[in-house]
């Protein structure tokens, strides 16, 4: 509280260090744990230092196809946000720019979209999936993440549009650009703040996303990272530094992001939330 | 950070909208909205009207399903586990509330604080928000191992219980690791909605003399009301969606203890082959959300949804 400047609030103290500690203390467990030989796991206290260091446990991830998992869930998750984001894009320029009761009922639809868990959905996407011939392959994940993400996207994206300046698309009007040139060289510029934001947003939820991955691929060559550390804990089973390990790996390139772009990513996860 | 963080927000403040002429000269037409459109409707839209066909029609998820009238319906509401189920949800919704939003909510007003210790615990607050529900899972499952995990560590006995074994602390310890990965989430909402109450209204209360807890509670929560809705409203239609961290966790189990409505739903169609049953399952969770959804905001008065829509 804003008051603590003139005196310091200790309740308020003891309780931020409290919840600090119920953060740390796992995601530590994970870090000293992964590092251990498999051996000491038995022997030592699960929260000391390991006596005994070792990047086993990242030899035994690495060399059980983790690089396959993690460059499908890039694939899977670059398609996705890319998708979601070209075609919401598009969507809430029409919503923001052409005021007709076609462009009302749509927008409504997607707003639907957001109130409703769509995870509920999931057996007629299976459906869907395996009626078209995508059941098991990468399109499986990307089609049905992106078509997920869109409302959410087009709600923030148009809602961000609506600030920009009429005169401007008057001006693009006048100077007789058509709706795609207006796209490209307006609407595209003026949004990229939020394009970024919420595409961290998406981008994210793509990359932890669990559902989809289990339900429509079934095979090693199309498993994404979240499914892998699931189907890891099977084969290592006995093996725990070794599923930690794997769990470690797949937080890396997320850590690597909130370092590199702390700001960006804690507002793109309140995107469209923030008040 | 409060500054990017209300970009979307600031957007929302029903500010009129440019371009209130009606002719929308210039304007795309509206195929601009289509592949948006076709997408969402194939994969969401056409799903949530097939899912209320699918709980009328019998189906292995193999074959060609057939009709069953309203036979799953009858069978879903008599399944004993179906209604445990339905119970365990409502539960874990309730409890999760209560447990969550208190916590979110003193959380964000602290690191909504200028002090340098609570900036830098608050960097380090959003970790769990970095890891997957199964990389969560898998974590807390060896943590919480009664022989190799943190009983052992500290030599405490009573943390060295079978926690996911024993089905009367299984539930408890769900509730527990879901409050763990997502309170970071909402006390980031919380944080700034208290940093866009203005300063001159803590001055102004100081200059009177309230106290501190007078001040959280006469400033500090009624101008958080539009973010305890909000929070609140994602937290409990959330919580009818919290699968993969169960079924990696417990997977339901031990017995039936944490078998909630999604995780019974997808036991259903994907390990016993009824994806009638489950589908009748689906649309309890579609029903429930949009319920939930369209209550809260009827109550808050808001209208969130309405007021998005001005100026379209």
């Amino acid at each position: 509280m804003r008051t603590a400047r003139t005196r310091p609030n200790v309740l308020g103290a003891i309780g931020g260090w409290l919840w600090l500690a119920a953060v740390i203390v796992p995601i530590y467990f994970i870090v000293v744990t992964s590092l251990r030989p498999q051996s000491d796991y038995f022997a030592e206290n699960p929260l000391s230092i390991p006596s005994n260091p070792t990047l086993d446990a990242y030899r035994t991830v690495i060399e059980n196809e983790f690089m396959l998992y993690f460059a499908n869930s890039v694939i899977v998750t670059l398609a996705a946000t890319a998708l979601t984001l070209a075609t919401s894009l598009m969507a809430a320029y029409v919503v923001v720019r052409n005021r007709t009761a076609l462009t009302r009922r749509t927008f409504q639809l997607f707003l639907l979209g957001i109130a409703i868990p769509l995870q509920a959905t999931i057996i007629p996407v299976y459906y869907l999936i395996v009626r078209m011939g995508l059941y098991d392959t990468l399109w499986a994940l990307i089609l049905p993440s992106a078509a997920f993400a869109i409302p959410l996207t087009v709600l923030i994206l148009a809602n961000f549009l609506r600030d920009v300046p009429n005169e401007l698309f008057e001006a693009m009007t006048v100077d007789g650009s058509g709706p795609w040139r207006t796209l490209w060289s307006l609407v595209l510029p003026m949004t990229r703040p939020a394009i970024v934001t919420v595409g961290i947003y998406d981008a994210l939820m793509v990359w932890n996303g669990f559902l989809f991955p289990l339900v429509l691929t079934q095979s090693a060559e199309t498993r994404v990272l979240p499914l892998s550390l699931w189907s890891y804990q099977g084969e290592f089973s006995v093996n725990v530094p070794a599923v930690l390990a794997a769990v470690v790996l797949s937080v890396l390139p997320i850590l690597a992001a909130y370092i590199v772009g702390r700001r960006q990513l804690v507002s793109g996860l309140t995107a469209g939330f923030g008040k | 950070m409060s500054t990017v963080t209300t970009e979307p927000g600031v957007a929302t403040a029903r500010r009129p909208a440019p371009g209130r002429g009606k002719g929308s000269r210039g304007g795309p037409s509206f195929w601009f909205a289509t592949p948006a459109l076709a997408f969402f409707g194939l994969f969401a839209l056409v799903p949530l009207v097939g899912v209320v066909v699918l709980s009328l029609m019998n189906w292995d998820g193999l074959g060609t399903p057939t009709w069953a009238g309203l036979d799953n319906w009858i069978r879903t509401f008599q399944d004993p586990v179906t209604r445990n189920a339905f119970v365990l949800t409502l539960q874990l919704t309730a409890l999760s509330w209560l447990i969550q939003a208190p916590i979110s909510l003193l959380l964000g007003v602290f690191m909504a604080g200028r002090q340098r210790y609570r900036a830098l615990l608050s960097v380090l607050y959003f970790l769990p928000l970095l890891f997957s529900a199964a990389a969560v899972a898998i974590a807390y499952k060896s943590l919480l191992d009664p022989n190799f995990g943190i009983g052992s560590a500290l030599g405490a006995d009573w943390l060295s219980r079978d926690w996911l074994g024993d089905p009367d602390l299984a539930f408890f310890v769900v509730v527990w690791v879901i409050a763990w990965s997502f309170i970071p989430f909402h006390s980031l909402l919380y944080q700034s909605g208290v940093r866009q109450i203005p300063l001159s209204m803590y001055e102004a209360a100081r200059l009177d003399g309230a106290s501190t807890v007078r001040q959280f509670l006469s400033i500090t929560l009624p101008q958080l009301k539009y973010t305890i809705i909000t929070s609140s409203t994602l937290m409990i239609v959330g919580s009818l969606t919290y699968f993969d961290l169960i079924f990696v966790l417990t997977n339901g189990g031990p017995g039936n203890a944490t078998r909630v409505l999604p995780l019974d739903m997808y036991l259903k169609g994907f390990r016993s082959y009824d994806m009638g049953g489950a589908s009748v399952v689906a649309v309890i969770l579609v029903f429930l959300g949009l319920t939930i959804s369209l209550l809260l905001n009827r109550l808050s008065g808001a209208h969130r949804m309405e007021s998005q829509m001005e100026g379209v």
